[in-house]
């Protein structure tokens, strides 16, 4: 058991395994069928990307506008309209600040998520085809980080910082194009291997035409799968930033520290943190629901079925 | 064979420590906005930055500052703080013996409890007593710590008066006193950390289910309890090892969060009031203990796993 190994979390050595049984040589792929929690999962997942873009257009006031009448009270019909889920400890609008967080959380999580891939997958590909000391270089450094605490790297980076979006992103695109890397270097190492690649080098394709026409296409798929998951690390660790503060910095809204702002009001009965604590939930299970359903092996051994 | 695995890995161990002191010294001392400049903020002239920068060692290369950092961390001087002027060694102290005290606690609890549940559930794959431990534990892991604490807090303090709903400490309780102020963040902590035992204890044994000697009892009519327990559990014991020494390092990150929800004051609590008033050594200092911590935790499971598998411990 290398060190590697050892620290990974379950879900990255699933996704991994998940990875290998999409590879050319695997038995042919299992139909694209989902549970209806699985349908149930993609309908909420669909409902925030949605929510995404036309929220703020359709929330019925803006989000820094303090609209309501005094601060923690329950849903109801206030003087400027009604408040469906009550209003915050500034008497803003809670759920017109669910619609415009959406955004806020949602996107810099896909911003951090895709720089990730782009990062992760460039330099994975590139170990995994030039191999040698560039290999060595780059695996050794992504080893380093990977063997921290994402949350203490988020923490330090900041401290010296400070926080600000652009920040917020990069930081979590690096240090989750660590796990990127590994996976898309690990895929590129079995595909160059293969016949086929080495059939296109004898024909006397160049490294990019490989890389282009075999590699990326063969890896695509799996890095999809994985693609899930990573995003759901990514929302977790932007809103456990903003929770402690130190993410997105008010007035915007953002689910996380939405939950910190109006965390007090939780002893006077407001619910004003539950809600933006729901919609992290609901869109971070809904995801896990969806790569849990798609990599749930069908049939599987004797033993699983008869004990 | 496994004294050389052995040592190799604790050598990885050490590179990776020696990396990760690097790693936090450039992030915290090299990027712009040095410490000086902090300090001194919008009163800053050349001359004051200068003075100050030359006090604080900042004028010398960076190299240089690195290895007096590091000589200093060894010997055990942490440096002062930028905001009280106290040592960081001083601040430390009593909140180090809080923190490890928290998680001490939830080792106790969580560890007993997940093996239990885990096994359980493996023993009965495809009921829906386990399905809904599946489904339970796959949810608790995918929501954000702050979460279940928020949950908790609604529950037991606001609705049922049952928990205070922070963890103030005065340092002079009883024993009953101390485990009520500590009840709220060892039930969100120990939830966190369990769900992600369960799955993988349950995961290990169902991986060792399905090995052809598991088979074969099944095949000569051993009753299924006592698979799991005699044949399933033993070989399972290194993968269960790892599994305890990896959630006790994931812990870092869950105290993070729940000394922060419930003004616990722990190590993590002081790290994060560093970072927002951008106190660099006292981060750089909390940063190292955290993250050494980790580093060892994983090396232990890492041994640990080579220790638990006869193969190597007995080399031909």
């Amino acid at each position: 058991m290398t060190e590697q190994v050892a620290t990974k979390k379950e879900e990255e050595v699933l996704a991994e395994l998940d990875s290998f049984a999409e590879l050319p040589d695997a038995p042919p792929k299992r139909k694209f069928r989902l549970s209806w929690v699985g349908w149930l999962s993609v309908g909420v997942v669909v409902f925030w990307l949605v929510i995404c873009v036309i929220g703020p257009s359709i929330a019925p006031f803006h989000e820094m506008d303090m609209d309501g009448d005094d601060s923690f009270l329950p849903a109801g019909q206030g003087e400027y309209g009604y408040f469906y889920l009550g209003t915050d400890y500034l008497s803003r609008d809670t759920f017109s600040r669910i619609l415009f967080g959406a955004r806020n959380t949602i996107g810099i999580s896909l911003a951090a998520t895709l720089l990730a891939y782009l990062m992760g997958i460039t330099l994975g590909i590139l170990a995994a085809v030039k191999g040698g000391w560039i290999d060595m270089g780059i695996s050794r450094v992504n080893d380093a980080i990977l063997a921290l605490p994402t949350i203490m790297l988020g923490l330090i980076v900041i401290a010296a910082l400070g926080s600000s979006i652009p920040i917020l992103i990069g930081t979590a695109a690096v240090i989750y194009a660590t796990s990127v890397f590994r996976i898309a270097r690990a895929l590129g190492q079995d595909i160059m291997v293969q016949d086929y690649v080495e059939a296109a080098a004898t024909r006397g394709e160049g490294i990019w035409w490989i890389i282009r026409a075999e590699v990326l296409p063969n890896a695509a798929m799996p890095l999809a799968t994985d693609f899930g998951l990573r995003l759901v690390f990514v929302v977790l660790f932007i809103s456990s930033l903003s929770f402690l503060g130190l993410g997105v910095q008010p007035p915007a809204s953002d689910w996380g520290s939405m939950v910190r702002e109006n965390l007090q009001g939780l002893t006077y009965g407001s619910y004003a943190a539950i809600w933006p604590a729901l919609a992290i939930a609901s869109f971070t299970i809904a995801i896990n629901l969806i790569v849990d359903d798609i990599s749930a092996k069908s049939g599987g051994s004797l033993a699983k079925k008869m004990v | 064979m496994m004294t050389r695995m052995v040592m190799q890995r604790i050598g990885i161990g050490f590179a990776t420590l020696i990396v990760v002191s690097i790693i936090v010294f450039i992030a915290t001392s090299i990027l712009p906005g040095d410490v000086a400049q902090i300090v001194l903020g919008q009163s800053a002239t050349p001359e004051t930055l200068a003075a100050l920068r030359a006090e604080l060692g900042l004028d010398q290369p960076g190299y240089i500052r690195y290895f007096l950092w590091l000589g200093n961390m060894m010997t055990g001087d942490l440096g002062t703080s930028k905001a009280g002027g106290a040592t960081i060694a001083s601040l430390i102290g009593g909140r180090l013996g809080n923190t490890l005290m928290m998680a001490g606690w939830v080792a106790v609890i969580s560890i007993p409890i997940s093996i239990a549940l885990g096994l359980w559930a493996a023993m009965h794959p495809g009921t829906w007593l386990d399905r809904i431990v599946t489904f339970g534990t796959l949810s608790l892991i995918s929501v954000p710590e702050f979460f279940i604490a928020t949950v908790a807090v609604l529950i037991l303090a606001v609705e049922l008066h049952w928990l205070p709903s922070t963890a103030y400490m005065t340092g002079e309780e009883t024993f009953w006193e101390l485990m009520k102020a500590l009840a709220m963040p060892l039930i969100t902590l120990v939830i966190v950390v369990s769900a992600q035992m369960i799955r993988m204890t349950r995961a290990g044994i169902l991986n060792v289910m399905s090995s052809p000697y598991i088979e074969m009892a099944i095949l000569k009519g051993v009753p299924r309890g006592r698979i799991i327990l005699r044949h399933a559990f033993f070989n399972a014991i290194g993968p269960i090892i790892n599994v305890i020494a990896l959630n006790l390092a994931y812990l870092v990150s869950g105290v993070v969060i729940v000394e922060t929800i419930f003004a616990y004051p722990g190590l993590a609590k002081l790290m994060i009031d560093g970072v927002q008033t951008r106190d660099l050594p006292l981060v750089q200092a909390c940063a190292m203990i955290f993250c050494a911590t980790y580093v060892v935790l994983i090396l232990i499971a890492d041994v640990g796993s080579i220790l638990s598998n006869p193969r190597l411990r007995n080399p031909k």
